[in-house]
Parts: structure tokens; C-alpha cells; sequence
């Protein structure tokens, strides 16, 4: 139980997708200019990412990875390594993952489905997306519970990003920033700021 | 001061509309108002300003506050330099040496961001903004006393620039200036902004330091107690300068401890406040609430401390006396243009920031001290707070209404 809560506290606040690593970037910038918009995009992003990483962490495991075929082969798997395919097949579980969502969003939350527009689909090729399964072959988690919570945390974590960000946006639409910074230009130095505010967190070992 | 005000009303029309040196109007008006108090009033009709507590009386305000805390902290400064060398030269020398060595990092302060906001307001041509009054008198106050005076400059350049000016200017920043510049000088010198010898005045290349001493702060030696000494110690074992000289909770709350210039007094610090209370210009909603965020994680961590930190340890009012935690929460935290503008929200705000800010403290290795990044963190989060609590009030009022 402990190590999965420090999963879940880590990947939200430690390794937070958007200020540790800066992934999934472009939708970030793109859909944060109201704090609605956002909290749409986040929650499909934390379903995603919920989603995503146990079904790739179970691809990995039984297929992919050097000797997991295992349980089909026998003795012969141990020599066969998938793991070239790793990629192509993460990006088709993202993208079936993502197309379910954009169904549901449609279906239920037509307003946010029209708002979100081309940046729903995109997640697909979000690289906070793809960045947590790839995080998961990387770090080796030891079970599929473990792996679970990191892509739901991380989602939540680019969630307090995108919220966060949206949120300073719409404060400062009513700022005089200077002409040449309006709209990405702020938004980008907004975002360092607060890269430099999680800073607080680094260096916390769990 | 007659002459002056006479001899502004006849220089006056050059930088009017048409005049000569129009292009200098705003600059010549900010130095008007800032001397006088403007002379237009309100017409016969229509909106009434009821007093003149501008922006600028404002902050003159909250610098007279900060001046206990100046003038303890300079003869903190001369203090542990005397204590250092082993000299004991009495009270005024200590304060001559403290105010020689910090009048410098305040004068560098004011130049390189008035300078950098004079620029601003000349491309802008609009009336400059008062913001820097306080900024620049808190920067010298959270910088360690042996900071070389052109990391203080950029520091303040940076924070204008990018914390303020890039944002529109005061008012419309959504971080502390000062705390951004002093996150600036923390991670981009971090060997001149920790380590046992910066808070000493003149430490690092003295000859004639006393045998033994150390200028480790507070927290510094806290995070660096081990088990064992814990144990033979029978708590905490705190020293001021050298081994037998043992900080006790009252020296803690008087401040004669090492620290950044302003941080160390909380008795000074309480001035301050109450000058800010009582005139209405700090929210006490926040300061309560981050005492109460800091009293409880400290509790909560007194509670559950384990052998593998013994940081955890520490006495939870210990917590509040030490660092910069009373100078932020009563001077930065407060910061009416960064903190959640609701008065709900300044709860929340309040409280995670003394809640963070121990946690970063006792749970972070990598900082003895979390006030900084704490206040930052909420600083970027405050207008995410106002928002839910907005939309929260918009909620019930709409249900009244159907009702």
C-alpha cells in the first residue's frame, strides 16, 4: 500500500509530466486559455493515461519484452525479444484508447466535445501519453496495481498543470502584458514560473 | 520642502502635453507623486475617492513596517561578524559594522529595479508603478548577508523583467518579485545562497575566525543531526557560533541566530505585522492560517517522527520561530497582489502554504528550507483557487435565485 502511494504522490508532484519533463506541451499551450476547456482536456487525459499504461504494462509483459512470451512458447520464448515493436504497439493501444474517448466525450459532453475540437484526437499523439508508457517499460514496475496508479497519477498531475496554467491564463487576459508576448509568449513564461515553483518538490525521495 | 513644491509647479508645463519634454511625462509625475500629494480632486459631481491611500502610500506603509526588521537585522549582521572574530566591541560598533555591509545590498537593490523600471516606464510612457518600494526593501532582507552585490542586481533585474514588467507591472504579477529573485540567486549561485559560511558577515576569507565556529544556520544544523546525537543530546542541540553557546527557543524568538538578514527576529517580524494588521494592508486570514498549516504538519510529523529522519523531531513552534518562516508568511505570503483575492480562499492559501512549506523543510533533502518554494507554489495556484471559489459562490447564489 505504501508504495503505491508513494507512486501516485511522486509521479503527480516529483515527476510531473508537464514541469519535470515537458511533455504533452502542444495541448497544454493550446487548450488552457479557460479553466473549463481544461478541466475537460485533463480528465480525458487521466482516463487516457489510466487506461494506456496497465494495457501496455500487460503487453510489455507478456508479449513484448525479452522472454515473455513464455507463457505461450514455452522454453523456445526464452530468446525472442518483441521489443522492437514496443513503440508501433503502445501508439495503436493510445489511439483505440483515445478514439473510445473522443466517442464518449461526444456522446455525453457535446459543449466540451465542441470546444476541445481537434486537440481531443490529438492526445493521441500527446507525448505525456506515450511518455508514461514509455516511463513504465522504463522504470519496471513491479505489478500491474503499481502501473495503474502511475498512469492515473500522472494524468492527474498534467491535470494540476493544465488547470493551474488555464486558470493564471484567464487571470492575466486583463493584464497589460506587452503586445509581442500576448497569448503564447505569457503562457510560456507563465510556465517557467511555475516549473520554477515545482521545483519545490524536487529532490523528495519516496 | 515649500521651495521644491514651488520649483515643481514651475518646471511643471515643460513635461505637460506640447511641452518639451513631453516624452518624460510619466517619469516626471512619478517623482511628483511620490513627493506630494497630487493636487487634482475629485469633480463637484459624480464619484468621490473618500481618502488619498494610493498604491504608493500603500507600500510606504508596509517599508515602515519592514524598518524594525532592517535595523534588528543589521545588528544581527554586526553581531555574529564580532562573534566570529571573538572581539566584543559593544552595541554600536556591532550596528556600524551590520549597517556598512548591508546599506550596499539595499542601495544595489533599489538602483538595479527602480533603474530597470524607469526603463519601462519610458518605453511605456505610463506613470510608474510603486511596486518596487517594497520589493526592493524585502530582497536585501532574504539574501544572506556575503551575497556579492551583482548576483543582487541581476537577481533584481530578472525579477522585474520576467516576474513583473513582462506581466504588465504591478499589480498584475503572478509571483512574489522578491521571492522570484531570490529563487533566482538560489538556483543559479545555490554556493552562495547556503552552506555554513555565507550568513556570517566576512567569514569566507577571514583569517582570524575563532577556533570551532561555525556559521551554520538553525535549520541547517537541525537537518544535519543525526540519531545518535539526538540521543546524547536529549533533543536538539542548536548552537549559536560556537559549541557551548546553544540557541535556546527564546534566542530563537528574539533572533540573535544566524540567517538571512531580515528572516531572524520574530519579535521584530511581529512589529511589522501588527503595523500591517492594524492599517489593513496584510490579510491576517493568511498569516493565522499559515501558522495554523505550519503548527499542524509540524505536529502531525512530531507524532509520526521515525528514526530514518530525525528531522521529524524538531518541536513543531521550533518550526515557527526558525527560518524564514515568520518574515514570509508575514511579508510575502500577504503580498495583496499575488495571494487569492477571495476572502474564503485566503484560508486555503494561507494554510498550504504553511503546510508545504514544513513538509519541504523535513522531507526534502535537497532544501533545509521550504518558506520560499511553499509561497511560490501557492503563488502560481492562487488564481486556481479563486476560480473554484468564485464559481462555488456563482453555484449558490444561481440555487437562491431557482428557489
Amino acid at each position: 500500500m505504501q508504495d503505491l502511494i508513494n507512486i501516485f504522490v511522486k509521479s503527480i508532484f516529483i515527476d510531473n509530466m508537464v514541469f519535470a519533463y515537458f511533455l504533452g506541451m502542444c495541448s497544454y499551450l493550446a487548450v488552457s486559455k479557460t479553466v473549463d476547456t481544461a478541466t475537460g482536456l485533463g480528465i480525458a487525459v487521466i482516463f487516457v493515461l489510466g487506461i494506456t499504461v496497465p494495457v501496455n504494462y500487460l503487453l510489455e509483459n507478456f508479449i513484448l519484452k525479452k522472454g515473455a512470451l513464455g507463457w505461450l512458447l514455452g522454453d523456445e520464448a526464452a530468446g525472442v525479444d518483441l521489443s522492437f515493436l514496443s513503440f508501433i504497439m503502445f501508439i495503436a493501444v493510445i489511439a483505440s484508447m483515445v478514439q473510445l474517448v473522443e466517442m464518449i466525450v461526444e456522446k455525453f459532453a457535446p459543449t466540451l466535445y465542441n470546444s476541445l475540437g481537434i486537440f481531443l484526437p490529438l492526445i493521441a499523439v500527446n507525448c505525456a501519453i506515450l511518455g508514461g508508457a514509455l516511463f513504465m517499460q522504463e522504470r519496471e514496475y513491479a505489478s500491474i496495481g503499481e502501473a495503474t496508479i502511475f498512469g492515473l497519477g500522472s494524468g492527474v498531475g498534467w491535470f494540476l498543470a493544465i488547470v493551474g496554467i488555464s486558470a493564471i491564463r484567464e487571470k492575466i487576459r486583463y493584464s497589460a502584458v506587452p503586445a509581442p508576448l500576448r497569448g503564447l509568449g505569457i503562457t510560456f513564461i507563465a510556465t517557467g514560473l511555475m516549473g520554477i515553483a515545482f521545483m519545490t518538490f524536487m529532490g523528495i525521495k519516496l | 520642502m515649500k521651495a521644491l513644491e514651488k520649483y515643481i509647479e514651475k518646471i511643471k508645463p515643460n513635461f505637460e502635453k506640447g511641452g518639451k519634454y513631453e516624452r518624460w511625462h510619466a517619469i516626471f509625475e512619478s517623482f511628483e507623486t511620490f513627493l506630494f500629494v497630487p493636487g487634482n480632486t475629485t469633480p463637484r459631481r459624480g464619484a468621490h475617492i473618500r481618502d488619498a491611500m494610493d498604491s504608493k502610500r500603500l507600500m510606504s506603509v508596509v517599508v515602515i513596517a519592514l524598518i524594525p526588521v532592517l535595523l534588528f537585522g543589521m545588528w544581527n549582521v554586526g553581531f555574529h561578524h564580532f562573534l566570529s572574530i571573538g572581539e566584543d566591541v559593544g552595541f554600536i560598533q556591532e550596528f556600524f559594522h551590520g549597517f556598512v555591509r548591508v546599506m550596499p545590498i539595499i542601495l544595489v537593490s533599489y538602483i538595479a529595479g527602480l533603474g530597470t523600471e524607469f526603463i519601462f516606464v519610458y518605453i511605456k510612457n505610463k506613470e510608474i508603478e510603486e511596486g518596487f518600494l517594497v520589493s526592493g526593501m524585502i530582497i536585501p532582507l532574504i539574501v544572506p548577508v556575503d551575497v556579492p552585490l551583482w548576483m543582487v542586481a541581476i537577481a533584481t533585474i530578472f525579477a522585474v523583467i520576467i516576474g513583473k514588467e513582462v506581466f504588465g507591472g504591478t499589480g498584475m504579477n503572478i509571483v512574489n518579485p522578491a521571492l522570484l529573485a531570490r529563487a533566482f540567486l538560489f538556483f543559479a549561485y545555490p554556493s552562495k545562497m547556503s552552506g555554513d559560511k555565507v550568513w556570517i558577515s566576512e567569514m569566507e576569507n577571514s583569517q582570524n575566525i575563532v577556533d570551532g565556529f561555525s556559521g551554520a544556520t538553525p535549520l541547517a544544523q537541525v537537518a544535519g543531526t543525526t540519531n545518535e546525537q539526538l540521543a546524547t543530546n536529549g533533543g536538539f542541540k542548536i548552537i549559536n557560533g560556537v559549541q557551548d553557546n546553544v540557541i535556546s527557543t527564546w534566542d530563537m524568538f528574539m533572533g540573535w541566530i544566524p540567517g538571512s538578514i531580515g528572516e531572524t527576529s520574530v519579535l521584530m517580524i511581529l512589529i511589522g505585522a501588527a503595523i500591517l494588521i492594524f492599517t489593513g494592508i496584510a490579510s491576517w486570514k493568511i498569516i493565522l492560517s499559515a501558522v495554523i498549516g505550519g503548527s499542524l504538519m509540524g505536529i502531525l510529523l512530531n507524532i509520526f517522527a521515525t528514526e530514518g529522519n530525525p528531522y521529524m523531531a524538531l518541536p513543531f513552534y521550533d518550526h515557527l520561530l526558525l527560518g524564514g518562516f515568520a518574515f514570509g508568511v508575514v511579508f510575502m505570503a500577504t503580498d495583496p497582489v499575488t495571494a487569492t483575492q477571495t476572502e474564503k480562499g485566503k484560508w486555503i492559501y494561507g494554510f498550504l502554504i504553511g503546510f508545504i512549506a514544513i513538509i519541504v523543510r523535513v522531507l526534502n533533502p535537497a532544501y533545509p528550507e521550504g518558506v520560499m518554494l511553499a509561497i511560490l507554489l501557492m503563488n502560481v495556484f492562487a488564481p486556481l483557487i479563486d476560480h473554484y471559489i468564485i464559481r462555488a459562490n456563482v453555484k449558490k447564489r444561481l440555487k437562491r435565485i431557482r428557489a
